[in-house]
């Protein structure tokens, strides 16, 4: 099987997987406790933290540990909200279900929440968080990259614009983190994730800049400063500081690699399979996100028969969620829902290699012909 | 989702699909539920389904549906190709995801619909049941986008 679902997960790098190990041994100890065996973990945690903090030039004491991306999100929108205990928030209508639906949450519990529109490329504009603010906003939220289209959205402008006015803004770079660089100097708290970027799941972490008052979402024995409470999964945050060092430190090369690739395949599935287009921006575009969208097919129907293939990819086409409904990104996007059922998420990574990529090449135009062929519009 | 072995079976070799050029029936089917279409084609002789083709927009189940539906209806008179059930085309799939079963009734409907058509084009009587189901998809489809 060849895989190009990285935005969804990666798997372990085999180096970040031997870091981990002695910590699944004889490195048990609670970093909490006050014997011998906690230095070690007290130690290898703080290091961590140093290194996380240092991959996007914040502080070490700015950077909270999690579980998840989606916990970091909610930490995010809840401790703001609670902190501030009421007022207006602005969320971008192309979120991650986990910061939508914690805002939407909000929105029942006394929360004025607003969606911000995007254009036909998944782009939120400046100018549309500008006009919506009011005196009451108290935070704007809009993702460093959509997971769906990839698209790269203009948070340092957004961030000027939040702060001039004075209002706490988050940014989701679950998706973006160590991949391209990311200028924090006009954000206030960042979600980034260990399970995107060959580390193991169950560690991620919130930036929250020095100054920033958040509620904490678990109250007991006091970790991570009281923010965020419960024993460090020591093993995993070790993982992730590991799997960052090797992002970062490789970070420039990679993007190159993986945008060519990306531009391989974008420009042949355009320009020679019929009525095949590309969901999102052409430039401003993450390096190992494609979507692209065929006429007439239904997307999950492509995603099996890759599979039969060997090949795996993605599909937020309605037929494939719970709820027969078209992606909320491609909806937002103007997209009609025909147009968006046709559409696959190609997501290239670190072991992606150019023969895998030549093989979807020749498989994928093959596929959308077997299923147009079946289709009573061709 | 998980799928049956029978449906991906179905969906990765269709039976029957295409188009049948001087068809004697033609139902076209729409599914309000997420965009999906679907045509069913039937050429009959002697009140017998001879030959039966399907075209389908939709997922996976929507197409193993059509398949096996056609699988079912051809060389059956049409009275008993009527008499087909979405648990018959069901069982003949093994099994289907529960958010998938719509998909079947779009395959159930098209195979009336094509009926239907047969029988106005030939000016056939229609049964008050069939002239009924008609009715009903057609309300059904013109929810559909
Ligand atoms: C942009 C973005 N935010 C949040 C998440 C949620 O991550 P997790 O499921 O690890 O909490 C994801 C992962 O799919 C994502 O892509
Ligand atoms: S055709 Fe849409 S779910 Fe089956």
């Amino acid at each position: 099987m060849i895989y190009f679902d990285y935005a969804a997960t990666t798997p372990v790098d085999k180096r970040v997987i031997k870091s981990m190990i002695p910590f699944l041994n004889e490195k048990f100890g609670n970093p909490s406790s006050m014997h011998s065996f906690s230095s070690d973990t007290k130690k290898a945690l703080e290091k961590s933290r140093s290194i996380i903090a240092k991959a996007i030039k914040a502080n070490p004491e700015e950077i909270v540990f999690t579980s998840s991306a989606t916990e970091s999100n909610n930490m995010a929108l809840k401790g703001i909200a609670f902190a501030k205990k009421s007022g207006h928030i602005l969320v971008s209508s192309i979120e991650h279900d986990c910061v939508l639906n914690a805002a939407k949450w909000l929105g029942k519990n006394g929360f004025e929440v607003e969606f911000l529109p995007v254009d036909k490329y998944g782009i939120v504009d400046p100018k549309e968080v500008e006009k919506r603010i009011k005196k009451n906003t108290i935070l704007v939220s809009v993702m460093h990259v959509n997971n769906e289209v990839g698209t790269i959205q203009p948070i340092e402008a957004i961030g000027k614009i939040c702060k001039k006015n004075n209002i706490y803004f988050h940014s989701d770079a679950a998706q973006s983190f160590s991949k391209t660089p990311i200028n924090i100097t006009n954000i206030d708290l960042l979600t980034i994730s260990s399970q995107k970027i060959y580390g193991p799941k169950g560690a991620a972490a919130l930036f929250i800049k020095d100054g920033v008052k958040i509620e904490p979402l678990l109250h007991g024995g006091g970790q991570e400063r009281g923010l965020r409470s419960s024993t460090e999964n020591v093993p995993a945050i070790v993982g992730f500081a590991k799997a960052t060092e090797i992002a970062i430190s490789t970070m420039d090369k990679e993007q190159e690699r993986l945008t060519k690739l990306r531009d391989k395949i974008i420009e042949k599935l355009t320009k020679e399979v019929p009525n095949c287009y590309l969901n999102g921006h052409k430039t401003k575009r993450i390096s190992n996100n494609i979507n692209v969208r065929f006429s007439h097919i239904e997307g999950e129907a492509i995603l099996f028969m890759l599979n039969s293939y060997g090949i795996a990819v993605s599909t937020a086409s309605a037929c494939s969620s719970p709820k027969l409904e078209p992606s909320h990104v491609l909806s937002a996007m103007g997209l009609k829902q025909e147009e968006a059922h046709g559409s696959i998420r190609i997501s290239l990574g670190r072991m992606t290699k150019e023969s895998e990529v030549n093989y979807l090449l020749k498989v994928l135009p093959e596929v959308v012909k077997k299923l147009r062929d079946i289709s009573p519009h061709k | 989702m998980n799928y049956s072995k029978e449906v991906l079976k179905h969906f990765s070799k269709p039976h029957n699909y295409g188009k049948i050029d001087n068809y004697d029936g033609l139902g076209r089917v729409g599914n309000m539920a997420c965009g999906d279409e679907m045509f069913v084609y039937i050429k009959v002789k002697d009140n017998i389904i001879k030959d039966i083709k399907f075209e389908t927009f939709g997922c996976v189940a929507a197409i193993a549906t059509s398949s096996v539906l056609t699988d079912l209806a051809k060389k059956k008179t049409i009275e008993d190709a009527l008499k087909i059930t979405r648990q018959d085309v069901v069982d003949a799939l093994e099994t289907l995801p529960p958010i998938k079963i719509h998909c079947s009734v779009l395959a159930i409907d098209a195979l009336s619909e094509a009926v239907y058509n047969y029988y106005t084009k030939n000016k056939l009587p229609i049964s008050k049941e069939l002239e009924e189901k008609h009715n009903q998809i057609i309300k059904r489809e013109s929810c559909h986008l």
